[in-house]
């Protein structure tokens, strides 16, 4: 069953409250001089604030459904302009199983390329 | 500096008591644009601790933080993680690679409650970049 895709957008003002949240101060996320020197395209976003706008998705297909599992590969950065906004795209197939519990196979993009590697939730739903 | 294989296996101390409160819940949920309902934390949420004990890892081994770029993120959960939760994470180093420069690391952490119960085990995959 495919399931409405969700668009969510990321700005650095969401990167500087997302490290205040999650304790990740990683200046990647941050400063740009720091992430160039290090060999990245410039300021990106944390890899569990992309899987976090996954699990929001899931969450809006499956309110109040328990998740039992979640995870995924971080493929490919989220550059996130110092003006603007990256926009990200979550689609989502679910798949009934036998145990009563749910499989959501999820595409996450930013400007049409796939940011999660395999990013997949199992929902008691 | 390649990072020390002899790592493999080695358990690093727990982390000091973490008090899940509303408000750290509702940070965190609206730091990723969502509206805090006084329900159980999204999925993501023990990444703060998770977090935590990769941290001390990372201090201990004296790497740098800037370095390091996530490869993957895994989550199993027991139950959902609720305010009034005490929370404490136990890292241990599952495997080290070392390809093209770059360290490949693989830590799992078992979140704990009060209690002592998992509340959930959190795998991750860490990329160490090498100097250039």
């Amino acid at each position: 069953m495919s399931l409405e895709p969700q668009t969510f957008t990321v700005t650095r003002a969401d990167l500087v409250r997302y490290a205040e949240a999650s304790g990740d101060h990683n200046p990647i996320h941050q400063d740009k001089s720091v992430a160039l020197a290090v060999g990245l395209p410039g300021v990106i976003a944390h890899g569990m604030y992309t899987m976090a706008l996954a699990a929001r998705a899931v969450t809006a297909w499956f309110p109040g459904a328990e998740v039992v599992s979640f995870g995924c590969k971080f493929t490919n950065p989220v550059v996130v302009p110092a003006d603007g906004a990256a926009e990200i795209l979550v689609e989502g197939v679910a798949a009934d199983g036998d145990d009563g519990l749910t499989t959501v196979t999820l595409t996450v993009t930013c400007a049409g390329q796939k940011v999660l590697g395999m990013p997949k939730a199992v929902v008691r739903a | 500096m390649p990072i020390d294989q002899s790592l493999v296996g080695r358990e690093f101390p727990p982390t000091p008591p973490y008090h899940v409160s509303e408000e750290a819940l509702r940070a965190f949920v609206t730091a990723t644009g969502g509206e805090y309902d006084g329900g159980p934390a999204p999925a993501t949420f023990p990444i703060v601790v998770a977090f935590a004990a990769m941290n001390d890892f990372l201090d201990a081994e004296q790497v740098e933080l800037r370095r390091i770029v996530h490869g993957e993120q895994r989550f199993s959960y027991q139950r959902p993680v609720v305010a009034g939760d005490v929370l404490t994470a136990t890292l241990t180093v599952a495997s080290l690679r070392q390809i093209g420069g770059n360290d490949i690391l693989g830590t799992v952490s078992a979140v704990t409650d009060e209690s002592g119960a998992l509340v959930c085990s959190t795998s991750a995959t860490l990329v160490h970049r090498g100097e250039a």
